[in-house]
């Protein structure tokens, strides 16, 4: 829903706010993974609470709420709270505030005495992150500190130990430090949310001595949107892509009237410099795995000529795709989006013209359409939209591109064989298929929340959750890794079975899904040889198979079929259920995968 | 503006937070008297009803105001 994207009106959605959970809610081509959120406040949270809601809505998330008695997020969350227990939180979110910090250095404190003070804070607030981590295991979002809206000593507040302002930094420092060494554990960070808002606006303490609330109500979206966009990158509902006009977006002028020597990038003028920082911007994106795609009306030679100047900040092979056409920009995109497996609402397109924009947004639904309007201010609307609001950052993350080429190689390559097979076995394919091992838990998890097109069951788990299966004796797990000559994969599939029946001879299989970038690899069948061998070993007699469609897992309908399971039942939704039995004929589906070549535990 | 003008923007303020079109506001309608005025949204309607008239609503009169008509008094009042 625009309104509920950046630049949103703030003040239409406070008002709005009850209709548009209501339209939300009843838009029914929307479907929603359901999460429940607990709101430990040292503040009101009420309408923190329900803007919340609404962002969380738009993102495709269903929130369940528990909210904590006012100022009574320490005494809920760090001890046994039998209610918080019973609610079984997904997330907790700690809304603290400046207010919240009880004794602030005093001038005549000592050195020490400043240093005990923040020692007191940092146990009580280490304790309650510890104590939820250890019983709720689940994600935790803390709010930094804003700054106080008052300084004693002036500019030396800021320097000075025994500042407020002071304080305050080394306090968040300290909340950082944490953040660095624990997983599961994410800063919201209102110091500078509030910062960009505006510190005095945002801290107006009519709202805090009539309402206690610390973050003034006109900010309150704002603090909510960041929250929401934080939840909705722990469970992978971030944009992976770029679609990128050129002519007015990436330099400025067209480059087929004006030719590449004219156009504006470089440092030549000031709109040519806003310009050039403008790719840098989108250049950066490529560390966080983000793929930078092109999307432009042009022939191809003028495009690439625009990008062939040695002032220009991207190149073409920055490129993963490149579409210079004269198609219709939402037919480039759906192919795009084709070609690298993805969704089409999984990209962010950038385009100057209203024109294109609204085109899009009519025939690709889902497809962000950030309004940009003077490239100035490209950075900023891009950045405060929070596409690719970053809570892990993996190896695969910072490779992403590379990988991406590799498929480009290897789709060259496969062009050199007359037959899929032989191409399949000169690719010298690899794979390690074995229990869940620890340090893939992140990755696996993160899987589980990305995948959705070659996913049976779409079951989201949590890090905690995947660490528990691991460990749980009533549980098959497997993780497959996939590498070639082109590269490593990394961990690409992933099954997990729960023992069940009578004499523990059946396995149901709760979750099977693997990475799209390895299709048509034979990697499924692999992890089908591998499931059947484990399954045996375990005395299982029949494995039990689960397909619930959802609209964006269409293509693995038959997959249970291709893998030699019966169809045994169906119902009203379509959910269907196969069956396979286990026994000594089994004969292993694949032979171009060479699996465990290497030893367990390597 | 006149009392009228003030009560017909204060009731459009009232039905857009309170999502609730019957909303009709006297000069002796208390907070009890409208579904979903409770103490969490009265923060909300005042908000609106300061972005609505432009002003802001001192903390002193905020917490004395006894009814519906009180508040357009002070609207009146700040001439907006």
């Amino acid at each position: 829903m625009k309104d509920l994207e950046y630049p949103f009106d703030a003040e239409s959605i406070r008002k709005q706010k009850k209709s548009l959970r209501r339209k939300l809610l009843s838009d029914a081509s929307s479907s929603f993974v359901e999460k429940k959120i607990a709101i430990l406040g040292g503040q009101t949270t009420q309408d923190i609470k329900l803007l919340l809601e609404l962002f969380l809505l738009n993102f495709g998330i269903k929130p369940e709420f528990y909210e904590s008695e006012y100022n009574q997020y320490y005494e809920e969350g760090r001890f046994p709270n039998e209610e918080l227990m019973k609610f079984a939180p997904d997330l907790i979110y700690i809304c603290t505030c400046v207010r919240n910090i009880q004794d602030f250095p005093l001038l005549s404190d000592e050195k020490e005495e400043v240093l005990r003070k923040k020692n007191v804070v940092m146990e009580k607030f280490t304790s309650l992150w510890q104590y939820i981590a250890q019983t709720y295991h689940c994600p935790i979002i803390q709010n930094n500190f804003e700054y106080p809206y008052f300084r004693l000593l002036g500019n030396k507040d800021a320097s000075d130990i025994h500042g407020r302002v002071n304080f305050v930094t080394s306090l968040n420092s300290a909340f950082y430090e944490y953040a660095q060494n624990n997983e599961n554990f994410y800063i919201c960070d209102v110091n500078y949310i509030s910062a960009s808002y505006g510190l005095d606006k945002w801290s107006d303490p009519f709202y805090w001595h009539m309402y206690k609330y610390a973050v003034a109500v006109p900010a309150i979206p704002y603090l909510s949107f960041n929250v929401a966009n934080i939840i909705k990158s722990v469970y992978g509902k971030n944009k992976k892509a770029f679609n990128l006009d050129l002519d007015n977006t990436m330099w400025g002028g067209i480059v087929g009237d004006d030719g590449p020597e004219n156009i504006e990038i470089g440092q030549e003028t000031s709109v040519a410099q806003a310009y050039s920082e403008f790719q840098e911007y989108i250049r950066l994106h490529k560390q966080l795995g983000v793929l930078l795609t092109v999307n432009s009306k042009n022939d191809e030679a003028n495009a690439v000529a625009g990008l062939e100047r040695p002032d220009s900040v991207l190149h073409k092979d920055d490129f993963i795709s490149f579409k210079a056409n004269w198609n219709p920009k939402s037919m480039n995109l759906v192919e795009t989006a084709k070609e690298l497996n993805l969704l089409p609402e999984s990209f962010v397109f950038v385009d100057d013209n209203p024109a294109e924009r609204a085109i899009i947004e009519d025939q690709v639904p889902g497809v962000a359409t950030p309004p940009i309007d003077r490239v100035e201010q490209y950075v900023q609307l891009l950045d405060k939209s929070g596409f690719f609001e970053v809570t892990s950052l993996s190896k695969d993350d910072l490779k992403r591109t590379e990988m991406y080429q590799e498929n480009a190689r290897r789709a060259q390559f496969e062009a050199s064989f007359a037959n899929y097979e032989d191409y399949l076995r000169s690719l010298d394919m690899k794979a390690e298929i074995r229990p869940f091992a620890a340090m893939y838990m992140s990755r696996i998890a993160q899987l589980t929340n990305k995948s959705n097109q070659f996913n049976l069951t779409t079951k989201r788990y949590s890090q905690a959750e995947i660490e528990e299966v691991a460990q749980d004796a009533d549980h098959v797990t497997l993780y497959g890794k996939l590498s070639d000559r082109f590269g490593d994969n990394g961990v690409v599939s992933v099954v997990i079975g729960r023992i069940g029946g009578q004499d523990r001879d059946e396995l149901h299989i709760e979750l099977w899904l693997m990475s799209c970038r390895v299709l048509k690899r034979n990697m499924e069948f692999a992890m089908m040889d591998e499931l059947v061998s484990r399954a045996r070993g375990l005395g299982i007699k029949k494995i039990f198979g689960y397909y619930y469609p959802t609209g964006k897992n269409a293509m693995v309908r038959e997959f249970f079929a291709t893998q030699g399971f019966a169809l045994i039942g169906k119902d009203e939704n379509d959910n269907t259920t196969w069956e396979f039995v286990v026994n000594e004929e089994y004969e292993n589906k694949q032979n171009v995968i060479a699996v465990n070549t290497a030893e367990e535990g390597e | 503006m006149t009392r009228e003008e003030v009560y017909e923007r204060l009731n459009k303020v009232f039905r857009e937070v309170l999502d609730d079109e019957t909303i009709e506001l006297h000069d002796e309608t208390v907070a009890d008297d409208v579904e979903g005025w409770d103490s969490f949204e009265h923060i909300n309607i005042v908000v609106a009803v300061e972005e609505e008239f432009g002003f802001k609503i001192p903390m002193g009169k905020t917490v004395k105001m006894k009814n519906v008509g009180e508040m357009v008094d002070l609207i009146m009042e700040s001439g907006h």
